[in-house]
């Protein structure tokens, strides 16, 4: 088991690295100016010099690479011209628009997309899960296509069109609830939660249709083992099959999804975040890419690519706790 | 149980299929598929003849029309439902004036367009890597499944953001989006096709094949393309309408297609502050692409199932995964 | 009142008529054998006793009494009363009839708990008092292990255990020993041979193994098609049968004692005297295929596994080489390193002739998307043939020569049973012209009157074409049959080699013993001879 670990962390690691290269290459090789797009167009000559200088456009693109990784492990010192600012490891760069740190902004952005995600997970995995559940033990009876029906609607339904609809329902017409305006958890838990709630349910509403597809198809697939024609064969009844065995056998893939999700969520819940406005890493994103703040840019895509890495990871460890017939080599 | 005791029961003596193939008659038998078709089938036909219906309406969809818009409420357009007139079938985009309906007709175009270029692209390249990871020794496809990796930790909608803002801003929208989607969506492919090839490659007439002396490219051509076009068509029809998604997901945020051309996803994005003036303009995008997305997930539900009815259930793939990379 | 009481059974999926009319009792304690080959309705009929057809869309007429329970009759609360209480079914893949993700002490125990109000703890206890009686060796410790840390044979114990548990009037088992090692099956037929004195339980087994049933019930009833062909006491039915079909699948059963074939008259199938040839396999004959120490290792680092652990041996023109072992004793492996499909790790092998192959599962083994000419033709366009009529005739050739009809030219696989797909997969390797065929387990998947003729055809072929062949099986009496020379395969090596009569008949290895002390005798009273050899060979 140690040494499953070890390989699948040290897989990704390499992964991360790898991804490293690939931004930076496809941000700072990229054709065009890069020092003139990273300050922004209104920057002087004499302020494209400096930009120019502090990236090392000078070097060679693999010099280039290592001072960035350099600064990534060891932080960089940056001269601002009339002083010195030290950034510390891991340290992504200073944004050009703002002139703050890429490392702080980011770590800034978090706790408003962690409180989306984990929100949304939990009512997602619910929702997910229980339909899926619902729709196996009543299945070949109306229950089931009704809730097929619905499954399959959310599926089609993009997040921004559920949540405007929301919008438009609780608060425009029934005025039931606040345009969403995140407050902070270690403010005021009520009012973040009560702010939460409409971006939750709609980040929920349309990400429990896979799971309660999975759920289903999975449990089915379980029911068609041979196994539950043993325990039919021993008298056990309906629901104790359903629930007890056809549920446990569902359950890795449904698990492992679940990690995939919450990790690509605390990536940034791009669309949700732009459209509830909450100030999380996805919206971050959107701004920094429509002012080609590119070191932001840069820093969020690695942020981004190490929480999919992650949880890749994760998801892979799970499944094989949660199914031990998987080989752990 | 039925089944499989049927199977072992009958043996090899189970009636031989025949008649037309079993794909087109399992497909006809399935009314929801039957219907989304012929949604589908509408909506492309909208698209083609986006021209030639504008022309009878007697619109375009670039034309401003200051007059039908009412200035002094910030540009809200006249007449009930947004303007809906004989003139202007679906009424008139608040501000602007310009017709809603030609508007849409051409959004079709560029929606649909740019979904069926990455869809294509995805599959091209996803057939490659997997079939190149499927047959190749054990360096090749650890370092092809490294590479899948790493294109899925760049998820669809992040690298496209980043990706838009070094391309330099002659190159066609559509067709760089297209691209896009396409170069970063095709892992789901590749890990099937790779793990299909695996599956047939130790499949004992593979190994016959290779003992009557044919090489690796005929045993791929002859032996395992034929068995993978029924995984991977099933794939791409679900992957159709998540491109879509992505497509008017990016336009919404404004990094997708730009304003000039229509897309129903810029389309919406315009209409995010209009919701309380303007309803009509908000709920037609809203309403064509849910109908769209439903439509050909329907249809690629109907597809997978009349392609391999036992395999339904169990390859597990949902148009969802990709959706929620960048929700 | 009898224990099962079938009566005019019939079952039918959709338009297929499983079971027609089949009616035969069982008195309490007794046992008897279902014989059948795939088709014949056997297992259907055994579903049926516990109702397991409802709800899966099959119709079922008929009466079916159980321990006094009309199952087609009965409520859903009566017919679960049934299961697993008044009768306990064993199924055939042992892996695959547990669930793997719970405990099996814990899967016992939950059906305990279905039928008895008592607490976790004293099913539990029931359990392990269960699988201790099954011959689990540390019950406790092995009752919170998973259904796939048990061996293949232990797993089927499990599920013995889960039957007794409930102490059961009758036990159902459908082929419990098919997808074991011939070792291990002898070993669980003993098991149920003991429990059954023990218990005074019923036992209903369903089997396609003639031998099986001689080993372990009192009555037999031959079935075929869905209808009863003949019943009665097992020394009768297989000593002295009385209808044709009986005649003809004791006929086709290869023996593995010579002698017992002369008991059952003519053998039509089998290449009779073999031995009367030996001039064919004289020493001096060309040597086609030579291996030299071969090794051929999976995995690597800790994992690393040796199918094949430093192997050497020789085929010569015109003989048959009969390699037999158990599961994972590396066979397969060496066959495919044989004919080129697999490399060795280490050693040599010397190929001075066209080598082909005859695949295993005549499903896979032909592409189900070509049709059967196409793929007999693979090995002509491969070789450059480019002329169609000449690939057409020779193909056409080719069928007809392996027993088919040529018109059969563009029918696709799954239009042809399994021996015909044999057939098929035999015309593809002719095709290619070999000197040499090795067939993978090529009848082990057939019927044994389709075993039969695949055999003798192999062996029709042999002759007239001066093929060599060598015969990969598991099973020690086909292996017999056909070769005139066997090697004993275990563990990725041969522990036993030389000329079939003197390895069956006098083995000097005691794994060779082992295995055939183990194969099942049709004769009842040998049979009991012989569980009482393998008792001493255990103890030994």
């Amino acid at each position: 088991m140690s040494g499953f670990l070890l390989r699948r962390l040290g897989g990704a690691l390499f992964v991360l690295l790898a991804l490293s290269v690939v931004v930076y290459a496809a941000f700072y090789v990229a054709p065009g100016d890069v020092a003139q797009i990273a300050c922004g167009p209104r920057c002087s000559p004499a302020q494209v010099a400096q930009v120019s200088e502090q990236l090392h456009l000078g070097d060679p693109v693999y010099v280039q690479y290592a001072h960035f990784l350099q600064a990534l492990v060891t932080g960089h010192d940056y001269s601002t011209g009339t002083g010195v600012v030290h950034c510390q490891a891991p340290c992504l760069g200073l944004s050009y628009q703002s002139g703050q740190q890429v490392t702080q902004l980011i770590v800034a952005k978090l706790p408003a997309t962690a409180s989306l995600a984990v929100g949304a997970f939990v009512l997602w995995m619910v929702l997910g899960v229980g339909t899926g559940v619902l729709s196996v033990w009543r299945r070949g009876r109306v229950t089931e296509r009704i809730l097929t029906g619905i499954t399959l609607a959310g599926m089609a339904t993009p997040v921004f069109v559920i949540g405007l609809l929301l919008i438009i329902i609780c608060v425009t017409a029934l005025r039931i609830l606040p345009f969403p305006d995140y407050v902070p958890f270690t403010e005021d838990p009520e009012q973040w939660a009560w702010n939460l709630l409409l971006p939750w349910i709609s980040l929920a509403l349309i990400s429990a249709a896979p799971y309660a597809r999975m759920t289903r198809a999975s449990m089915l697939e379980t029911l068609a083992e041979d196994h539950v024609r043993t325990f039919r064969a021993y008298g056990v009844g309906e629901r104790t099959i359903v629930g007890r065995h056809a549920l446990r056998g569902a359950l890795a893939p449904v698990i492992a999804l679940g990690a995939l999700d919450v990790g690509s969520m605390f990536g940034g819940a791009v669309l949700t975040e732009s459209l509830f406005g909450i100030p999380g890493v996805g919206r971050e994103l959107v701004e920094a890419v429509k002012q080609v703040d590119l070191p932001v840019v840069v820093g969020l895509v690695l942020v981004t690519g190490f929480f999919v890495v992650l949880a890749n990871a994760v998801a892979d460890i799970l499944q094989a706790m949660a199914d031990r017939r998987v080989v752990l080599s | 149980m039925a089944e499989a005791l049927l199977v072992e029961e009958m043996g090899a003596v189970r009636a031989p299929t025949s008649g037309a193939h079993p794909f087109w008659r399992r497909l006809r038998a399935r009314r929801s598929a039957l219907v989304a078709a012929a949604v589908v089938a509408l909506l492309v036909l909208l698209a083609l003849a986006a021209p030639l219906l504008t022309g009878i309406e007697g619109q375009n969809p670039t034309a401003y029309h200051p007059d039908l818009v009412d200035s002094a409420t910030g540009g809200v357009p006249l007449g009930s439902f947004g303007g809906i007139s004989a003139e202007h079938w679906l009424g008139v985009e608040p501000l602007t004036g310009r017709d809603l309906f030609a508007r849409v007709a051409y959004g079709a175009r560029v929606s649909l367009g740019v979904a069926l270029g990455a869809t294509l692209l995805q599959v091209a390249v996803g057939v490659v890597v997997g079939l190149s990871a499927g047959l190749g020794n054990r360096f090749v496809d650890q370092a092809l499944s490294r590479v899948t990796d790493v294109v899925v930790a760049l998820p669809v909608m992040v690298t496209a953001l980043g990706a838009l803002a070094v391309v330099p801003a002659g190159f066609p929208r559509p067709v760089l989006i297209a691209v896009i989607v396409g170069l970063v969506g095709w892992s789901g492919i590749s890990k099937i096709v790779r793990a299909q090839t695996l599956s047939l490659k130790s499949r004992d007439h593979v190994a016959a094949a290779r003992l009557s002396g044919w090489g690796s490219w005929q045993i791929a051509r002859r032996e395992l393309l034929p068995a993978l076009a029924a995984p991977v068509i099933t794939y791409a029809v679900l992957l159709f309408p998540a491109n879509i998604v992505v497509e008017a997901a990016l336009s919404f945020l404004g990094v997708g297609i730009k304003p000039p051309t229509p897309s129903w996803g810029q389309m919406l994005s315009d209409a995010d502050t209009w919701y309380q003036a303007a309803p009509t303009y908000l709920l037609i995008p809203a309403l064509l692409l849910f109908v769209t997305v439903l439509a050909l997930t329907v249809l690629g539900e109907g597809v997978r199932t009349a392609l391999d009815p036992r395999a339904a259930s169990r390859l597990r793939i949902g148009t969802g995964r990709k959706k929620e990379a960048g929700a | 009142m009898s224990l099962v009481e079938v009566t005019d059974l019939s079952i039918s999926f959709g338009d297929v008529h499983a079971v027609r009319g089949l009616s035969f009792s069982l008195e309490a304690g007794g046992a008897l054998g279902v014989v059948g080959e795939s088709g014949s309705g056997k297992s259907a009929s055994a579903y049926a006793l516990l109702g397991l057809h409802r709800g899966t869309g099959a119709k079922v007429g008929g009466s079916v009494r159980v321990a006094g329970v009309d199952v087609q009759a009965a409520g859903d609360a009566e017919l679960r009363g049934l299961r697993g209480a008044k009768a306990a079914m064993v199924f055939q893949d042992p892996l695959s009839s547990l669930d793997p993700y719970y405990a099996v002490g814990d899967q016992i125990a939950q059906v305990y708990r279905v039928h008895h109000r008592v607490s976790r703890r004293a099913a539990r206890a029931r359990a392990v008092e269960v699988l201790d009686r099954v011959g689990i060796p540390e019950a406790v410790r092995r009752s919170r292990s998973r259904p796939h840390e048990f061996s293949g044979g232990m797993r089927q114990r499990a599920l013995i255990a889960m039957a007794l548990a409930c102490e059961p009037e009758l036990l159902i088992a459908d082929e419990p020993t098919t997808a074991l090692d011939v070792t291990v099956q002898a070993q669980i037929l003993d098991l149920l041979h003991d429990l059954r004195r023990e218990t005074g339980m019923g036992l209903l087994l369903v089997t396609h193994d003639v031998g099986v049933a001689a080993e372990s019930v009192d009555d037999v009833l031959v079935m075929r098609s869905g209808l009863a062909v003949e019943r009665g006491p097992v020394a009768e039915v297989l000593g002295t049968p009385r209808e044709p079909y009986t005649k003809a699948l004791l006929a086709a059963v290869p023996r593995i004692a010579p002698a017992a074939r002369a008991a059952v008259g003519a053998d039509p199938v089998a290449p009779a005297g073999r031995a009367a040839e030996p001039e064919r396999t004289g020493a001096e004959a060309e040597v086609l295929v030579e291996a030299a120490d071969v090794r051929q290792v999976f995995g690597r680092g800790k994992s690393a596994l040796a199918a094949v652990d430093g192997v050497s041996l020789t085929v010569r023109r015109g003989e048959t080489l009969g390699i037999v072992g158990e599961s994972g004793s590396g066979k397969t492996t060496l066959g495919r390193m044989l004919v080129g499909l697999l490399e060795p790790t280490s050693g040599r092998i010397g190929r001075a002739a066209r080598v082909q192959m005859v695949f295993q599962d005549p499903v896979s083994s032909l592409n189900p998307r070509r049709s059967v000419g196409e793929s007999v033709a693979d090995p002509l366009r491969a070789r450059g043939e480019r002329d169609e009529s000449a690939i057409r005739a020779r193909v056409r050739d080719l069928l007809r020569r392996v027993g088919l009809d040529p018109e059969q030219y563009d029918r696709y696989p799954h239009e042809f049973s399994g021996g015909q797909r044999q057939r098929v997969g035999i015309a593809r390797a002719l095709a290619a012209e070999p000197e040499l065929i090795v067939c993978d387990e090529a009848v082990s998947a057939l019927d044994v009157t389709t075993q039969a003729q695949v055999t003798a055809l192999l062996a029709e072929l042999q002759q007239e074409l001066g093929l060599a062949l060598v015969f990969i099986a598991h099973d020690l009496a086909v292996v017999r049959q056909v070769s005139d020379r066997v090697a004993v395969m275990r563990r990725g090596r041969i522990v036993e080699e030389g000329p079939v009569e003197r390895v069956y008949g006098d083995p000097a290895d005691p794994y060779t013993k082992q295995l055939l002390a183990a194969v099942p005798a049709l004769d009842p009273a040998l049979a009991a001879v012989r569980r009482a050899a393998r008792k001493e060979l255990a103890a030994a």
